[in-house]
């Protein structure tokens, strides 16, 4: 029974750096191997429905039926319900494009370049993180697809398929890497969660009762027993999976970042733009992960999985990156002047002081003054506070993105041309839609898979400190 | 379809019964005319974007053919013979499908015709072009003579004779007409009136002679509400009979121009004049001479923004201007009008003086009768009248003052003394002055006819209503500015059951059933110009040539101008209210137009609205900002008016714009806008002193392309004077920074590599540019709108322009530099730059928008899926996207309309200005199959055909002696945004005008802006890039 055999980790083995620090706080004490398995486990093999879940269940669901009527409605009328216009081209769409994928970094940044990193504190987080990516991706790949005026013609002309007009995409354009970067980003994202959930799934099999129940975990599981050949050509596989998402990490918000700057739009057109753009994917997407962390955390009462620890480590990568963002604001109104391009200048001279000065000094204060009380201690162990500070970021991030995208398009270069935008209803019906869309495959998730890593939270019970430690 | 909506096939048939040709209807119900069909025309909102909503089914649309193809046989019986048309340039026999013919006609507004060449295909005239012989032309035309081809196709045109509402055919109407006649014969005629537009058609003319001879009880009276009585009372005063003045710009140094909007649309002569002023201020290297323009005006027009003085001013203080200006002339005692006026005037005066024979003082149609006498006096006593002014015979056959005329007439009716009212094209109800009440006026006239274009508020309340044809339909003939007569030839049968007004003025006389061709002929069988040979041979060149040879008026002789007594000026004080037609829609009868509704207008750049205008510092005294809702009270009436700041109003003036506020045009039209008619009275049809405005609360949204007004201080319009260039001719290259001197590249090429790559890109025989010359334009807008005819532009309504998703391919941007009170304007007509290193292409991800070998930068529409990142990445922002399915797919009259080479755009897809490669594509074939290259000239493209200054010039910059070639070889010639590196084919004449030292030494623009809150940028001050800096670099 693989549940019952704690496995001979690799994880656990090369003990001596990780002995160093007591495992203690990624894990409340008091566990063995039965009792994680048991605690997680629970959530999903308990019969019938708790009512909060299916509480949020329902509204998650209604507002994922509000992003259908959106997006039918917008194949039947066109790109024109929504707000965009010339000379801002882009509007919610591209906005929320970059907002979705950013989230997703942080799954990706926790699986993968934790895990070479060794960082045991992933671990807990490590699944629900990576489910959010997947999410993530799927609602940020919606927006490019939707935008364009002919979404059924864009859903493949984009990709490079032999045809008989001998017509390829063209490879200059950076929404063709983005097609690129993206797929290959979903790719990699869900290969590297199912295989993750393999284990997991076995031991799903092992102890649902229901013979349906069993039978799909089972199918899913692929046949998994626990065998060390098994978890040797895991480790394996998961180790090169890492490998391969860990560059992913930083080359798809670098590459998404291309499509501003390569553009001539002054405000898009700046070399910072990769490394800044990478640094705020992974600050929003710590955002998310606490901003989904501290409630799941309290509900299903996890917080012997979900540490202080945890929550405290989100709260610092995410200040750090926080001040390289901030360090990328500071730089575009710097190069602004020093540049000495009267466009430049203009551009965020217009962002602080033009139409939109709102967007731009709130996004300052969301994303550059609130997080900076994540110096304090007191502020990183007050989960209500963090909550709201992580809350904030979220949306500091988004209006980044319409800081960039809308602010610079409609102050360009000819002053003739200039124009408001403005979302429209179908914008907002959209983008929440997609936040229901998400959430409502977060709920589904939740229900149906171990939420946290089984397997890999059983390698630093103590229990299995003990067992490696006393030699075989 | 429900018992008590059963259709009315009685009436359909009536309807049809006459009808030539195939008529186009969309449904049972609107052939019907019933009232569910009415109301389904008044609830549509007047944005073709909707109708996309409602797709014919498939079923109803099988129905519908159905319908149609049994109809179909009953319109045959009464075809009429065919009558021949003479094409202009090529024999019938070159009829190739697919090859388009020109046919020379002539489009009359307000009695005065212009010379148009119209495009055909395969029988659909698509275009209209400027006739290059004909003298009102110069092979240009105005924004609504490109704008009347889609009225020829307006599905709301009326399509049948009615009475009461219901159709009849026309012998009814002949017989009824016949009835009335026989009765009123009794008593001379007595009793009947004729209510029409300017008559210019000497045809018509002749018909309205000898009906009234035979009824000399009858009165003919004319009514327009923008006319030229003022003009002829002028010549009236100052030479004892009415006159008819126009101007020879071409021979004129010094025009000092007073409250004339000479080059708007629809004034008389406007095309020449603007052509023949350019022409006398064009930039070249070795220019030596440049006429000089000063002009005083309320309202900024399209001669004012191009003036080299504008002086903001006010309509009711011209006449003591023109008096000042004569005193000053004649060396008398000059009154003071202010302390910028003398400055401006005495210039004037000056320039004027040392002129003498080849200044022109030009007054507008619009200023009392007076003031254009005393302007002849000034023209007299400067020895203008006979080199740079003409005197001739009036064009209009009856030269009678029009407000008066149509004032006794609703005396009459009043009186009970009108039993048979025939109005003639014209729309007394909606245009006639106010106070006359004309519509109360008219339901006590016994029988009331009205034929027009449309069923329209006249129409209403009229019993008979007879449509009229449109002049693309019709055989007449017109006068131009200067008399020349031409002939007025259809290009396509009645598309409904229109009468032309020779055949409907023919019931009224001896012989009632006649055709317009035989009337036209006849006229001028008699006339002396065809004395003398073969009238097959006359009738035919003159119809083919688009003229009449030697019909101009000659010049009259005249006598000293008698100079009028001062008018006391008029009593009240409060805001200056002065009327001007609308610049897109005239009087009002372009209101159901779309692409003149569409068009911005040129100096406000309103679409789909009307505003009253005001002066930006009256404004902020009384509280008012763009678009909030103003009460104008004045003479006791009210009207309820946004209010619009226009920078370069005079001060304590309101400009109130007549022609919106329609409420039977059409779909199109209704409900757009304010009617400024409801405030005109007769005593001061034109302009009056003592209105009161009050804000009432509330905003009007409206519709404006242009949001931003100042270039911000980039050098986009680069200006000069006339002195500045003669120092520095290459003055446009100090202004602003250059492009990159070096293509930058990434790759080391060896020089083999090198000479390979050269090889492989061999320049071509062609390649296409395009220079724009800013010192001509004047903003017209001619050229917006004939992008429009020529590729089949979607209409798309006031909701989506409001939300930025103006489709023009051309817009002319307008900036404003220096005081807002009397700024300087600039016009820069922005299309596509054709950019030899596109910012657009790169980032297609489809490769959707491409780069010819001739230089074009092409657009794939089939290859397009609309990601829009083309038009974000285009620093001239230029391209225009389908937002929802613009283009109206469903109308079927609009279809005939289309240019067949250019493709109808679709939703989801870019589209933008493709330096029309239809046309450059018909040049190529026609010249491969000749064997030779493409000429210089051979390609215009639709903007540079209409431009009435020969702005823009077009062609082959490979070849070094062509137009093009040698204007981009101009010390002007700059290329806009060139700094980006983006190579533009479309470039720039920079501008110049020629202030006069005395006035100022530099112009408005050149000083010092107010200060902006802009952040110093070392290496480069923001502020020397706006001013003059003629060091070498």
């Amino acid at each position: 029974m693989a549940d019952r055999q704690p496995p001979m980790d690799s994880h656990a083995a090369p003990a001596p750096a990780g002995a160093a620090r007591p495992p203690s706080d990624v894990l409340a004490p008091g566990h063995s191997f039965g009792s994680v398995t048991d605690k997680i486990t629970s959530a999903i093999l308990r019969p019938g429905f708790l009512p909060g879940w299916v509480f949020g269940f329902v509204i998650a669901f209604g507002v994922m039926s509000m992003f259908l009527f959106a997006v039918s409605y917008l194949l039947i009328k066109g790109t024109g319900i929504w707000g965009v216009n010339i000379p801002v081209g882009w509007g919610f769409a591209i906005v929320n494009f970059v907002w979705w994928i950013g989230i997703g970094h942080a799954g990706t940044l926790i699986s993968a370049i934790l895990l070479l990193f060794r960082q045991k504190w992933r671990m807990s987080i490590s699944r629900f993180a990576e489910a959010m990516t997947i999410f993530a991706v799927m609602c940020a790949a919606v927006f490019p697809v939707f935008h364009t005026g002919r979404p059924w013609l864009a859903a493949y002309w984009l990709f490079p398929y032999p045809n008989s007009m001998n017509i390829w995409p063209n490879f200059r354009s950076p929404l063709i890497w983005d097609v690129f970067a993206v797929s290959t980003y979903a790719t990699v994202s869900i290969l590297f969660w199912y295989v993750g959930l393999i284990p997991d799934l076995a031991t799903m099999r092992d102890r649902a009762r229901p013979l349906i129940v069993k039978r799909l975990y089972g199918i899913l599981a692929l046949g998994w027993r626990g065998s060390a050949k098994h978890w040797q050509r895991y480790e394996t596989a998961s180790l090169l999976l890492a490998g391969l998402a860990t560059p992913l990490v930083l080359s798809v918000h670098t590459v998404v970042s291309f499509d501003f700057a390569v553009g001539v739009v002054p405000g898009w057109h700046a070399t910072i733009f990769p490394p800044y753009f990478v640094a705020g994917a992974i600050y929003s997407g710590f955002a998310m992960v606490l901003t989904l962390a501290i409630p799941i955390r309290a509900y299903y009462g996890m917080e012997d999985f979900i540490t202080m620890r945890h929550i405290q480590n989100c709260a610092k990568v995410m200040l750090c990156t926080g001040l390289i963002v901030l360090y990328g604001y500071s730089v575009e109104a710097f190069m602004g002047w020093f540049s000495g391009d009267p466009y430049e200048g203009f551009m965020i001279w217009n962002r602080m002081t033009g139409n939109y000065w709102y967007m731009y000094w709130f996004l300052i204060f969301c994303n550059g003054v609130m997080p900076q009380a994540l110096w304090f201690k007191k502020v990183r162990t007050n989960i209500p506070l963090l909550f709201c500070i992580a809350l904030v970021v979220n949306v500091g991030m988004w209006l980044e993105r319409f800081v960039i995208v809308v602010t610079s398009l409609s102050r360009d270069f000819l002053p003739s041309a200039w124009g408001m935008y403005a979302g429209t209803m179908w914008d907002w019906m959209t983008y929440i839609g997609t936040l229901g869309l998400f959430t409502w495959l977060m709920f589904i998730f939740l229900r149906l898979l171990p939420m946290i890593s089984m397997f890999e939270m059983r390698t630093i019970v103590p229990s299995a400190k003990i067992k490696s430690e006393g030699g075989h | 379809m429900s018992a008590d909506k059963t259709l009315d096939l009685a009436s359909i048939r009536a309807r049809t019964a006459d009808a030539r040709g195939r008529r186009y209807w969309q449904s049972l119900e609107e052939l019907a005319d019933t009232e569910a069909f009415g109301d389904f025309v008044k609830r549509e909102f007047p944005a073709h974007a909707s109708e996309w909503l409602d797709p014919v089914g498939r079923r109803g649309f099988l129905k519908l053919m159905g319908a149609s193809m049994a109809l179909a046989g009953a319109t045959a019986c009464t075809r009429q013979p065919d009558e021949a048309i003479i094409p202009y340039v090529r024999t019938p026999e070159d009829v190739v499908p697919g090859k388009p013919l020109f046919f020379a006609t002539t489009m009359t507004l307000a009695g005065v015709g212009a010379g148009l060449l119209a495009e055909s295909h395969e029988g659909r005239p698509t275009k209209l072009e400027g006739n290059p012989d004909h003298p009102s032309s110069s092979g240009a035309t105005d924004a609504l003579g490109q704008g009347a081809v889609l009225t020829l196709y307006d599905p709301d045109r009326s399509q049948s004779i009615t009475y009461l509402g219901e159709a009849r055919p026309w012998a009814s109407f002949s017989q009824a007409m016949q009835n009335q006649l026989a009765e009123l014969k009794a008593l001379n005629g007595a009793g009947l009136r004729f209510l029409s537009s300017t008559v210019g058609s000497p045809t018509l003319g002749a018909q309205v002679k000898e009906i009234l001879a035979a009824l000399p009880g009858a009165r003919w009276h004319q009514y327009e509400a923008v006319s030229r009585e003022n003009v002829y009372g002028g010549a009236a005063l100052a030479f004892g009979e009415p006159a008819d003045v126009h101007y020879k710009l071409d021979q004129a140094d010094v025009i000092v121009v007073l409250d004339a909007d000479l080059f708007g649309a629809g004034v008389a002569g406007n095309v020449r004049y603007a052509r023949d002023f350019a022409n006398g201020r064009r930039i070249r290297k070795a220019t030596a001479e440049m006429n000089r323009l000063y002009v005083a005006e309320p309202t900024p027009t399209a001669a004012g923004s191009i003036a080299d003085h504008r002086l903001p001013f006010r309509a009711s203080q011209i006449e003591a201007a023109a008096r000042a200006i004569l005193a000053g002339v004649e060396g008398g005692a000059v009154p003071s009008l202010g302390d910028a006026a003398d400055k401006f005037f005495a210039a004037a005066v000056k320039d004027l003086v040392a002129a003498k024979g080849k200044g022109v003082v030009i007054v507008g149609d619009r200023q009392p009768a007076a003031v254009h006498a005393v302007a002849h006096a000034i023209n007299q006593s400067l020895g203008n009248i006979g080199t740079t002014v003409v005197l001739t015979d009036p064009i209009a056959v009856d030269a009678t003052s029009q407000t008066a005329s149509l004032t006794s007439l609703v005396a009459d009716m009043n009186a009970g003394q009108v039993q048979l009212l025939v109005m003639l094209d014209v729309n007394p109800v909606f245009t006639a002055p106010v106070d006359l009440d004309f519509a109360a006026a008219l339901k006590k006239v016994r029988t009331r006819v009205h034929a027009g274009l449309f069923d329209d508020e006249t129409a209403e309340l009229s019993q008979w209503h007879v449509p009229t044809t449109h002049f693309l339909e019709e055989w007449s003939d017109a006068r131009g500015h200067d008399g020349t007569a031409s002939i007025v030839q259809p290009l396509i049968l009645p598309l409904y059951q229109g009468k032309s007004l020779h055949e409907v003025a023919a019931v009224f006389s001896a012989k009632p059933e006649r055709n317009g061709l035989d009337v036209v002929k006849e006229f001028w069988q008699a006339q002396p110009q065809a004395a003398g040979q073969d009238f097959t041979k006359f009738w035919r060149k003159s119809v083919h040539d688009g003229l009449i040879a030697a019909s101009a008026l000659p010049a009259k002789s005249v006598g000293k101008a008698q100079v009028p007594p001062v008018t006391p000026p008029a009593a009240g004080s409060g805001f200056e209210v002065a009327f001007a037609p609308d610049p897109t829609l005239y009087d009002g009868r372009f209101a159901n137009n779309g692409w003149l509704q569409e068009t911005p207008k040129p100096l406000t750049k309103i679409t789909w609205d009307n505003a009253v205008l005001v002066s930006p510092a009256t404004a902020s005294k009384l509280g008012v900002k763009s678009g909030d809702n103003v009460e104008i009270t004045w003479k006791g009436r009210t009207l309820q008016a946004p209010a619009w700041l226009q920078p370069g109003h005079a001060a304590e003036a309101l400009t109130v714009y007549l022609g919106n506020g329609r409420r039977r045009s059409g779909r199109v039209g209704d409900g757009v806008g304010y009617n400024g008619y409801a405030l005109r009275t007769s005593d001061a049809p034109a302009f009056g002193v003592g209105a009161q405005v009050r804000r009432t609360g509330g905003v009007t949204l409206i519709a404006s392309t242009q949001g931003h007004h100042s270039m911000e201080g980039r050098a986009l319009v680069r200006a000069a004077t006339f002195e500045e260039f003669k120092k520095t001719p290459d003055f446009a290259h100090h202004m602003g920074e250059e492009a990159p001197g070096k293509t930058l590249t990434l790759y080391n090429l060896t020089a083999q590599q090198r000479e390979r790559a050269v090889a492989e890109h061999a320049p071509t025989t062609y390649a296409w540019g395009m220079s724009i010359d800013q010192s001509v334009c004047t903003g017209c807008s001619a050229c917006v709108v004939a992008c429009y005819a020529e590729n089949n532009i979607p209409v798309i309504g006031k909701e989506q322009v409001l939300r930025g998703r103006e489709m023009a391919w051309i817009r002319i941007d307008r900036y404003f530099e220096g005081d807002a009170e009397n700024p300087a304007i600039y016009h820069q007509p922005m299309l596509c730059q054709q950019c030899e290193n596109a910012p657009c292409e790169v980032v297609c991800p489809v490769a959707a928008t491409t780069h010819s070998s001739e230089g074009l930068n092409d657009m794939v529409y089939n290859r397009c899926v609309g990601t829009r990142y083309c038009s974000n990445n285009c620093p001239y922002k230029v391209r225009r996207f389908n937002f929802l399915l613009y283009s109206d797919w469903d109308t079927t009259s609009y279809k005939l309309q289309r240019n067949p080479n250019v493709t109808v755009r679709s939703r989801g897809v870019m589209e933008k200005c493709t330096y029309c490669v239809q046309r450059i594509n018909r040049a190529r074939q026609d010249s491969k199959v000749e064997g030779r290259t493409i000429q210089d000239g051979e390609i215009k493209t639709a903007c540079q055909q209409a431009c009435p200054t020969d702005a823009i010039v077009f062609g082959n910059i490979n070849d070094p002696d062509s137009r093009v070639s040698q204007l981009k070889a101009e010390s002007t010639n700059y290329g806009v945004l060139a700094e980006l590196n983006t190579h533009p084919r479309t470039t720039y004449l920079a501008q110049v005008k020629n202030p006069n030292a005395a006035l100022e030494t530099e112009l408005p623009g050149m000083e010092k802006e107010e200060p902006r809150a802009f952040p110093k940028v070392p290496g480069k001050d923001m502020s020397e890039t706006n001013s003059m800096t003629h060091a070498p670099r």
